[in-house]
């Protein structure tokens, strides 16, 4: 009987020596996974145009019917997105949101991309909703920021070519 | 009654007419044959060899005639070596088809292969995708993958304009030529072709204006991939988040079933708004088509501009208080009351303001310039005519004739002047009567061309003894569209008495496909004569001193002697959409609901009455114009039911003649039509919407209850004759005009242009005025500038003047243009 409570007590003072397992949060933040699903966020591409083209696949992927698009049209003057089409109204509402990742995998951009920010919290019901200044990449530098003026013939393709997603 | 025949397809007997081809043989027993280029309600083409199938014929014994038996007693079946095309043959006895054996899989697979090997694969920006049989055939019958190079696709500009109203993407475009075959075949009007060859063919225009056809927006419906677009809708919405509700077209007085397409969206602040208008399927009335002004001109409900408080005399106040005002008018009024209503009102408004005239002892006038209703009441055509049964050499043996006489259908009413045209192309003889040329000429048997003002004289000459009245007299079955081109309010009605006089003395009245069809200004315009609205030949006079109620109608800004009567009018309440020119002399406007916001019905041209449902909510405080008569008329104690339509229809039923029998749930029946469309089955009609809500029904008339018929006598007047230095100006429609339910659609503005005067080259040059300048137009005192358009299909003394563009010309009136 010594025996079974000498080998408890070697667990116990081991545990005492390990330090504590709680993360003070806010203080202190934890590491997600890389595969963690947060909050999302629209992707631009290197010189900064949106890789969104409104296209509403997201939406239609949804299972929480969280995601609502609408489109508009680019024209070289004021372009938003490669191609005729880009998002003019993105929202999301992140109280329906069930961070599935299917709008990701619905995407024929890459546009969204479910990020690591999971410091969701509202006072409101209408802070819930995220537009889509709010969902946006931010951009380096002012230039690059969009409605830009491209020269014509530039960025005829929405759905660029790309490789299959390797993971 | 034809011969039938009996073929099996994949294990299944089908049993169809002889002449059927094995897609539409397939069809009627459920079973799918992928297509793209065949359209049921087109020629077969054999374009794109998506319907591949195997056939077996049986084998036959060249001596005896008699089919070759295997050793089982079965006949021998030959299958060609290849699969053929199931579009372009015909079914035979004892066939064989084979849809899913693996050669036909096989080369189905091979076909979408290559069809794919030039498409962009752009779904995800492309307006069809979510409705396009490209899509849902890949996802079908496609391979799965290409072994053709992505590289290697073809490259082109994304979107080519073919007119102002559809794009065209040609890296989409597979070259079924369905839009070119539609154009040519069914329209008649060859504004499209296929340039350049083999890889390099491309759809283009030839026209100009480029696409110069009212029916473009159609081929966007039969493109069976997201080639061809119409820029009303680019980018709208996906096809899968839209709702739809059905209703009619309120345009003309076709009533082409049509079906809203709606969201909610954040563009239009959270409102729920129309994104596009999709033809319903209604194979009596509009088939599958609709025209562009149907398709486009819709956007007038959303119109920031619309009324949306009651206003006391410029004053936005409650209903209660603007309600008080107008009763305490209307008791004072009594008989001193008109009402004055337009057709764009459904049958619900204008039966309830019909009630409220007679409750007062008012009177209840039609705005029209157009005649003959009454006659339309008795003689027009018989329950279940179909135009697509004229023609038809298994209807009658005896042929069938159509009379158009003083109406551009096309500009009038485009369905009609399509269903028309294809009734003359299937063998009908086809009469156009009318002063000038008009684009039903080409496909008419007889043209008769009159000097304006002879329009009674030309009718009555159909009854004499000659090769024209002889084709009328004989046929079967013989309609007659009378419209207003060219004439007044007293014109029109008499050329429709001597129409019907025609139709009574040639015994073609009474029954199907037989009677006189108004072509009316208005949507429901019929539906107010059988409610007992009436036209007023002196309009001004009959409103002096009155207090008038005006539904529905702008006078005022249609004419300035009306509108000078309205001034001198007692009191003035109007009900509208929107602020007129009208509603600005009135002394108390009420703010109507669009057609789209509501529930209701409309009776067309050819007394078909047909419901259609609310399509968005209800704009801020605005009514129901049957519920705020209702409530007016309550206040002054007199009873109408104003709380639901359904309940209103139920009265009227009850108490017009020609309604009796008739519900809102008669309204709503279906029965199956042919060809199958919407479903699933997109890649075979299109992507026209299968009507699930209502067919409508017809109203019985005078003559069809075997009634004695009477028609009022027919004077010949003599003409208008014009002075030596005037001109005969004389009204004609206009398809895209100033009307208040076109003008708010900014994608049809070009089409809508300026106010036009149109001369003969001749009294032109001998003015001393070049086209496409401003002339000064003057007669009865007044004056308006137009654009100088020169026409040589018109005579030399007249001046043709399109209705509703800005110049006060209601009947045939001398004028001079400087």
């Amino acid at each position: 009987m010594l025996k079974e409570l000498g080998r408890g007590l070697v667990t116990t003072f081991k545990m005492l020596l390990e330090g504590p397992v709680t993360t003070q949060y806010p203080e202190e933040k934890r590491q997600v996974r890389p595969r963690f699903r947060g909050r999302h966020v629209l992707k631009r591409y290197e010189n900064g145009l949106e890789k969104c083209i409104g296209c509403s696949l997201c939406a239609a992927a949804c299972p929480a019917d969280a995601i609502f698009v609408e489109a508009s049209e680019n024209t070289d003057e004021e372009r938003f997105s490669p191609g005729d089409r880009y998002a003019s109204t993105y929202e999301i509402n992140m109280l329906r949101c069930i961070y599935c990742g299917f709008c990701e995998d619905a995407c024929p951009t890459e546009a969204i991309v479910l990020g690591d920010n999971y410091e969701l919290s509202f006072t409101d019901r209408r802070d819930a909703i995220y537009t889509k200044d709010t969902l946006l990449e931010a951009v380096p530098s002012s230039e690059m920021t969009t409605p830009q003026k491209v020269e014509p013939g530039l960025y005829t393709r929405s759905v660029p070519q790309m490789e299959n997603p390797r993971d | 009654m034809t011969k039938q025949v009996t073929l099996t397809i994949d294990g299944l007997q089908a049993t169809v007419p002889a002449g059927t081809l094995i897609v539409d043989a397939a069809k009627t027993i459920g079973i799918d044959i992928p297509v793209f280029c065949y359209h049921p309600k087109m020629e077969p083409a054999g374009m794109c060899r998506m319907c591949l199938v195997e056939i077996g014929r049986p084998m036959i014994d060249r001596g005896t005639g008699q089919p070759m038996l295997d050793e089982n007693g079965q006949p021998q079946m030959q299958f060609m070596p290849k699969p053929e095309a199931a579009c372009t043959n015909i079914v035979s006895d004892d066939m064989v088809v084979l849809t899913q054996s693996e050669k036909a899989t096989e080369a189905q697979k091979d076909i979408i292969e290559f069809l794919l090997t030039s498409h962009p694969l752009d779904c995800p920006v492309c307006d069809k995708g979510g409705e396009c049989p490209l899509q849902n055939l890949t996802m079908e019958h496609g391979p799965g993958k290409s072994r053709f190079l992505y590289d290697e696709k073809l490259r082109f500009d994304k979107h080519v304009p073919l007119g102002d109203l559809i794009l065209l993407d040609r890296e989409r475009c597979i070259l079924c030529g369905r839009c070119v075959r539609f154009q040519d075949e069914v329209v008649g009007e060859a504004v499209l072709a296929i340039d350049e060859r083999g890889r390099g063919s491309e759809i283009i225009s030839i026209s100009d204006p480029g696409f110069d056809s009212v029916f473009s927006g159609n081929t966007s419906d039969i493109c069976p991939v997201g080639a061809l677009t119409t820029v009303d809708f680019r980018f709208g919405a996906r096809p899968w988040e839209l709702k739809s509700a059905a209703s009619v077209c309120a345009q003309c007085p076709v009533g082409c079933n049509i079906t809203f397409n709606t969201r909610r969206e954040a563009k239009a602040d959270g409102k729920v708004v129309i994104k596009r208008v999709m033809p319903r399927q209604n194979e009596q009335v509009n088939e599958i088509w609709i025209c562009d002004k149907g398709r486009f001109a819709y956007h007038f409900a959303e119109s920031k501009q619309r009324l949306e408080k009651p206003l006391v005399r410029g004053q936005a106040v409650s209903w209660e208080d603007a309600l008080n005002e107008v009763s305490s008018k209307f008791a004072e009024a009594k008989s001193d009351t008109v009402v004055l209503a337009s057709g764009r009102l459904s049958n619900e408004d204008l039966f309830n303001l019909k009630s409220f005239a007679d409750g007062l002892g008012g009177k209840a006038v039609l705005y029209t310039d157009m005649g003959g209703g009454d006659l339309v009441m008795q003689v027009g055509v018989g329950q279940g005519t179909n135009f697509s049964d004229l023609g038809n050499p298994l209807t009658g043996t005896r042929g069938d004739t159509i009379l158009v006489v003083a109406s551009d259908l096309y500009e009038e009413a485009p369905i009609w002047w399509l269903r028309v045209k294809q009734a003359a192309d299937r063998g009908a003889t086809l009469i156009v009567a009318n002063p000038r040329e008009t684009k039903l000429d080409r496909f008419a048997s007889y043209v008769i061309r009159y000097a304006n003002g002879d329009e009674v004289k030309t009718v009555r000459s159909l009854s004499d003894e000659n090769k024209i009245a002889e084709a009328f007299a004989k046929a079967e079955n013989a309609i007659v569209l009378f419209g207003s081109d060219g004439l007044g309010l007293n014109g029109s009605s008499n050329l429709a008495a001597a129409c019907a006089k025609l139709l009574v003395d040639t015994g073609h009245t009474g029954k199907p496909n037989n009677g006189l069809i108004g072509v009316w200004p208005k949507a429901n315009d019929q539906g107010a004569w059988e409610l007992g609205f009436r036209p007023e030949a002196a309009l001004a006079a009959a409103l002096k001193g009155k207090t008038v109620y005006i539904a529905g109608a702008d006078p005022a800004g249609d004419d300035p002697a009306l509108e000078r009567a309205l001034k001198e009018a007692k009191f003035v309440v109007v009900q509208e959409l929107f602020q007129t020119k009208t509603a600005d002399l009135a002394d108390v406007v009420l703010p109507a609901r669009a057609y789209t916001e509501r529930d209701g019905t409309f009776t067309s041209g050819e007394r078909r009455v047909q419901r259609f449902y609310p399509a968005v909510p209800p704009l801020g405080e605005t009514k129901a114009d049957y519920a705020i008569t209702a409530e007016i008329a309550k206040k002054l104690g007199i009873n109408l039911e104003g709380s639901s339509p359904v309940l209103v229809f139920e009265k009227l039923a009850a108490s017009v003649k020609n309604f009796e029998g008739l519900s809102y749930a008669k309204l709503a029946e279906v029965s199956e039509q042919w060809p199958i469309v919407g479903r699933g089955d997109l890649y075979y009609g299109g992507t026209t919407y299968e009507n699930t809500q209502g067919l409508g029904a017809g109203l019985v008339s005078a003559a069809e209850r075997g009634e004695a018929v009477s028609i009022p006598e027919v004077r010949e007047e003599a003409g208008l004759r014009p002075q030596e230095d005037e001109l005969l100006a004389v009204p004609v429609t206009k398809l895209y005009d100033r009307g208040t339910t076109v003008t708010p659609a900014v994608l049809l503005t070009n089409h809508i242009g300026d106010a036009t005067i149109a001369l003969h080259p001749e009294a032109a040059r001998k003015l001393g005025l070049e086209a496409g300048k401003q002339v000064t137009v003057s007669f009865d005192g007044v004056s308006g500038q137009a654009l100088l358009k020169i026409d040589e299909t018109i005579s030399a003394g007249v001046a043709l003047v399109p209705r509703s563009m800005g110049l006060a010309i209601r009947e045939p009136v001398a004028i001079k243009v400087k």
